[in-house]
């Protein structure tokens, strides 16, 4: 672990430092090529707290897959549905800490009813049946959602700044531009990780949890009730869901494309691999500065709009050097 | 008692072979042409044959390809619509550039295009498998609908981004494409096309090729060990693929719609199709048709269900109840039927040769 630690703490700075200065170059090159490290370090941080919101919702995807070994297609459309569900309860006069933990327990009764009617019947079917359940579920919510909310564009606002601030005017001459709105996303994805990790290390349902994410049969011979799990684990899924609609409403607007960003985490996930935490936070780290960057330095070149598959094209190349993602388990095949 | 093989003796190896080797199969797809090449274009009308039956042989076509590649070896895609939009525009660019080209040539020109496009995004597979390669795949369907979309080159720069097909005709003065083609000559033309490159993937899915795809779908180790190379069978499998795929393409663009943009091979057409050969049945062609007809008729069917029970409900709240109800349906089928459509049909024929004395 350390020896990867020391690898990373050298890889990044190292990657990073040497595509400035091949920009560099291609500016003293081409004076029609704008770069300056500041305007650099700006794009930089701008894409690192997108990509903590694609983290957000990779989070989902990993908590059940590695409880459950289902692909939550999903997990989009859990995000707009929780996101719809706030709006709808702020309309009618909630404040919105109270909407946020009813539409909670609205989260619970989904995962409830997926276990119950989905997972359950299920059990013990192929992977890429599971799969395509889940994009029985992804259309079920999408329609759900929209049936009792409408499908208008609404505003979710908590109160979040979003006006731009400059930092480190002391270092850099001008100061750097950053979104306060990111910023305080970033700031509640964090808090949002350490409560997972927390909830997974330190208490005895995170242990059976992490017991059935190991092997199922072995959990289910000591005691540990899978249905109950699985509840539990797509409650879960459903609170980051809320947290991740919260963020992307406020950002965007909750709107039908927020059950499409889930495409944008796609990426994340396979860089990051399926079954890691920290994956899908370094995944949607590197995928939201490197899609950022490609756009504004890149896109020139090749047109723009790149961030569309850029991320994909990306991933890829990772995956043929790694075939399990960054930190994924490694994968062991016999005959 | 009426299907029954017993008595059926082969005398020849050509008889053991054949395709279907039980008589009353022959007779029953030989009764199922027949009724497609002659009854069916006359009784049924315009609306009949534009908005059912020619996306049915379409979207059979697509489920085809993807049955091969899904189904048969094993390999997850989600890049369907791109390798449609593919053959699109590729059978456009061909059609326009060469006008004399006869359209059937076009469209298997364009197939061929789209097979060399599956084989460059089919590399990963080599290295990466299961759902990191369904995600991977994605970066096909991204990546060549953002070209076609970006390169004016692909629709020969017209404004609106929108290619529209040109008048072609089969055998003299038959339009197949553009306006003056009538919906018959389609859907006959569609007919013969589907047919033969059904017969064509139902023969290769059970020659050594394809033996070697299910191979691999069954375990590539073990397949490797067995001497089966996965470079081969995997490629081989995302281009054979690809090549029904982009004919689907093209005659979807051509066909079907006439004029058509990028967007209509966005990442929901490739999750329709996946539906399709899912519910039909995966590693059946049997399937694919099965499953392509469902998914084309569910929709139509729940559209006008509430007109058809007399209930008066908002066209919005339709359009979100019908999302609900597919989903819905999805679920429910997989929880019957995992193994598709196909499976029921097999469950019944071995119901059938019992029937009536089960004893």
């Amino acid at each position: 672990m350390s020896t990867r630690l020391l690898t990373w703490i050298a890889v990044v700075p190292g990657v990073v430092l040497g595509l400035g200065l091949i920009f560099q170059l291609m500016a003293a090159a081409d004076p029609g090529f704008f770069f300056t490290w500041p305007y650099y370090g700006e794009v930089l941080i701008a894409g690192l707290l997108q990509g903590v919101l694609y983290a957000l919702v990779a989070l989902g995807f990993v908590l059940i897959f590695k409880a459950s070994g289902v692909f939550n297609f999903a997990q989009g459309s859990m995000v707009l549905f929780a996101a719809l569900t706030m709006v709808g309860f702020i309309e009618m006069g909630l404040h919105w800490i109270l909407a946020a933990l009813v539409t909670m327990a609205v989260m619970v009764v989904v995962a409830l009813a997926v276990e119950r009617a989905v997972l359950r019947p299920l059990v013990n079917q192929a992977p890429i049946t599971l799969f395509m359940a889940t994009i029985g579920i992804f259309y079920f919510l999408d329609g759900l959602g929209q049936f009792f909310w409408g499908s208008d564009v609404q505003v979710l606002d908590i109160g979040i700044p979003k006006d731009p601030i400059f930092i480190l005017q002391d270092w850099v001459d001008g100061g750097m531009l950053v979104n306060a709105f990111d910023l305080v996303a970033a700031a509640v994805a964090a808090v949002l990780v350490a409560i997972l990790a927390v909830f997974f290390q330190a208490t005895r349902v995170g242990r059976a949890l992490r017991a059935v994410a190991d092997d199922h049969q072995a959990a289910q011979s000591v005691g540990i009730p899978l249905p109950v799990i699985w509840a539990i684990v797509w409650s879960v899924a459903g609170f980051v869901a809320l947290v991740a609609g919260i963020m992307w409403g406020g950002k965007l607007g909750v709107q039908f494309t927020l059950a499409l960003i889930a495409l944008k985490a796609l990426p994340v996930l396979i860089l990051g691999g399926f079954t890691s935490i920290p994956g899908a936070i370094v995944g949607g780290l590197i995928i939201g500065a490197s899609e950022q960057v490609a756009e504004i330095f890149l896109g020139p070149f090749i047109g723009s709009a790149i961030q569309d598959w850029f991320a994909y094209m990306l991933a890829m190349l990772f995956l043929l050097f790694r075939p399990q993602g960054l930190f994924g388990e490694k994968i062991i095949e016999r005959v | 008692m009426l299907y029954r093989e017993a008595g059926q003796f082969k005398t020849s190896y050509a008889a053991d072979q054949a395709i279907f080797p039980i008589r009353q199969d022959r007779i029953g797809v030989a009764v199922i042409l027949a009724i497609g090449l002659f009854v069916i274009p006359v009784i049924s009308g315009q609306y009949w044959l534009e908005t059912i039956m020619v996306p049915f042989l379409v979207f059979s076509m697509a489920a085809i390809g993807l049955n091969i590649l899904t189904g048969y070896c094993g390999q997850l895609s989600l890049g369907t619509g791109g390798f449609m939009a593919c053959g699109a525009f590729f059978s456009y660019k061909l059609a326009t550039a060469f006008p004399d080209l006869n359209i059937v040539l076009v469209f298997l020109l364009a197939g061929l295009g789209t097979a060399l496009v599956g084989i460059a995004f089919g590399l990963p597979s080599l290295r990466i498998k299961g759902f990191y390669l369904a995600v991977a795949t994605l970066a096909a369907q991204f990546f060549l609908l953002w070209m076609f979309n970006k390169f004016p080159w692909w629709n020969n720069y017209s404004p609106s981004g929108v290619i529209s097909a040109p008048p072609r005709a089969v055998f003299g003065d038959f339009f197949v494409t553009g306006n003056g083609a009538t919906p018959q000559v389609k859907y006959l033309f569609l007919l013969v096309f589907v047919a033969v490159l059904a017969l064509i993937a139902k023969n290769l899915v059970r020659s050594r090729i394809g033996r070697s795809w299910m191979a691999i779908r069954d375990m590539d180790i073990a397949a490797e060990i067995i001497g089966i190379r996965p470079l081969y069978a995997k490629l081989s499998a995302f281009a054979v693929s690809s090549f029904y795929i982009g004919i689907a393409g093209a005659l979807w663009a051509f066909i079907y719609t006439g004029t058509v943009e990028a967007l209509a091979f966005e990442i929901s057409r490739s999750f329709q199709v996946l539906f399709m050969i899912i519910i039909g049945g995966l590693g059946s062609i049997l399937g694919s048709f099965l499953g392509a007809g469902f998914i084309v008729l569910l929709p139509i069917l729940l559209t006008n269900l509430p007109g058809l029970l007399g209930v008066d409900i908002p066209v919005e709240l339709v359009a979100h109840l019908e999302y609900m109800i597919f989903g819905a349906l999805i679920i429910f089928f997989l929880i019957v039927e995992p193994h598709g459509l196909a499976r029921l049909w097999t469950l019944g024929k071995e119901k059938l040769r019992l029937w009536p004395f089960p004893y």
